[in-house]
């Protein structure tokens, strides 16, 4: 498991900490690492930043695991966004016999109590992030 | 997943739904809380057996377990389709219990209810990626398409090639918008109708029968 480096207790009081993880620091890693990466940084107060985002099918585990962690007055789930997806109408056939898909589309996630969408359109994602 | 499991998978994938034609097709209906999703589950299997699936709310996450109707006999142009319908919760990436506060729901109820919820999305999405052969994904056309959850599943429906109707419903208020549906999902057929007063429903069984059939 790959570890982010954490921000001291004094840090964490006076900002909000974005990490941006690049499309090969997730190249190598498991679903699982991934929706694991994502989660422990958010339940932090992070706002992690993906460069290449998630599959549908780990969007989907994303979301399924994010529900088993709630609990009240603690986390409230997730605010997620990406860029509206455009490129699955014109997948190849054999692309999607096997599956494959184009999953490089930038995608924020944060805290569903510390960011809110201002606006979201197919080219800008605009966002207001608060501290805890 | 290397090429030859994959090509393996997908080959499974077809040949196992050519032959199990016969069989009732499980159609799960998805959407965000409140689109309408057990009014139009009621709805059909009133219409085709008789009796609802669920009870109906606009106390949003009514609906926290997925729930089954086996064997709807769906009659249309002479033929019959038997599907299952299967009305799960309404998807979101976060339940705030708070927020059934404003419902006059104590909070002792609220925080049990907002648990429940949580294992009910997690259930529905389990119920997408191994248990649902179409979807009939539900929304509600007076609010705004473009939001991440509904960008999300119809990501997710695409990508396990699931067949999808779209619905908008609750033509019945002033604020519907069909258009702005269309516009969000231009690769999928909309739907229009209102769930609650039984509206433009001959089309919907049409094309249930058309795509689930």
């Amino acid at each position: 498991m790959i570890e982010m480096p954490e921000a001291t207790p004094t840090d964490a009081e006076d900002g909000v900490q974005i990490d941006l993880i690049s499309g090969a620091r997730m190249e190598g890693m498991a679903s699982m690492e991934k929706i694991r990466l994502i989660l422990d940084g958010v339940r932090d107060g992070n706002i992690v930043i993906l460069e290449e985002g998630l599959s549908p099918d780990e969007e989907s585990k994303l979301i399924e695991v994010t529900m088993t962690e709630i609990s009240p007055d603690e986390f409230n789930g997730i605010e997620i966004e990406t860029y509206p997806r455009s490129e699955t109408a014109d997948r190849s056939f054999l692309d999607r016999l096997m599956g494959r898909e184009s999953t490089k589309k930038l995608t924020v996630i944060g805290p569903a109590n510390q960011i809110q969408t201002l606006h979201k359109d197919e080219n800008l994602i605009s966002a207001l992030v608060s501290r805890k | 997943m290397g090429l030859l499991t994959g090509l393996r998978d997908s080959i499974a994938r077809v040949t196992e739904r050519l032959f199990s034609a016969s069989d009732p097709k499980r159609i799960g209906i998805y959407g965000p809380p409140n689109a309408g999703k057990t009014t139009l589950a009621n709805r059909i299997a009133r219409d085709w057996t008789g009796d609802a699936i669920g009870p109906e709310s606009h106390v949003p996450h009514e609906t926290r377990r997925a729930r089954r109707k086996e064997n709807v006999e769906i009659e249309r142009n002479g033929r019959t389709v038997t599907i299952d319908i299967v009305d799960t919760p309404g998807v979101t990436t976060k339940v705030d219990y708070k927020e059934f506060l404003e419902h006059d729901i104590g909070e002792e109820d609220a925080v049990r209810r907002s648990r429940e919820a949580t294992e009910g999305v997690a259930e529905a999405m389990h119920w997408l990626r191994e248990d649902v052969d179409g979807v009939i994904y539900v929304l509600d056309s007076t609010e705004d398409p473009f939001t991440q959850v509904n960008t999300m599943l119809i990501g997710i429906i695409e990508s396990q090639d699931l067949p999808v109707l779209i619905l908008a419903n609750k033509t019945d208020l002033e604020d519907s918008n069909i258009k702005q549906i269309e516009n969000a999902f231009p690769q999928h057929q909309t739907i229009p109708l209102s769930a609650l007063e039984g509206d433009n429903m001959d089309e919907v069984y049409d094309k249930i029968a058309e795509y689930f059939g």
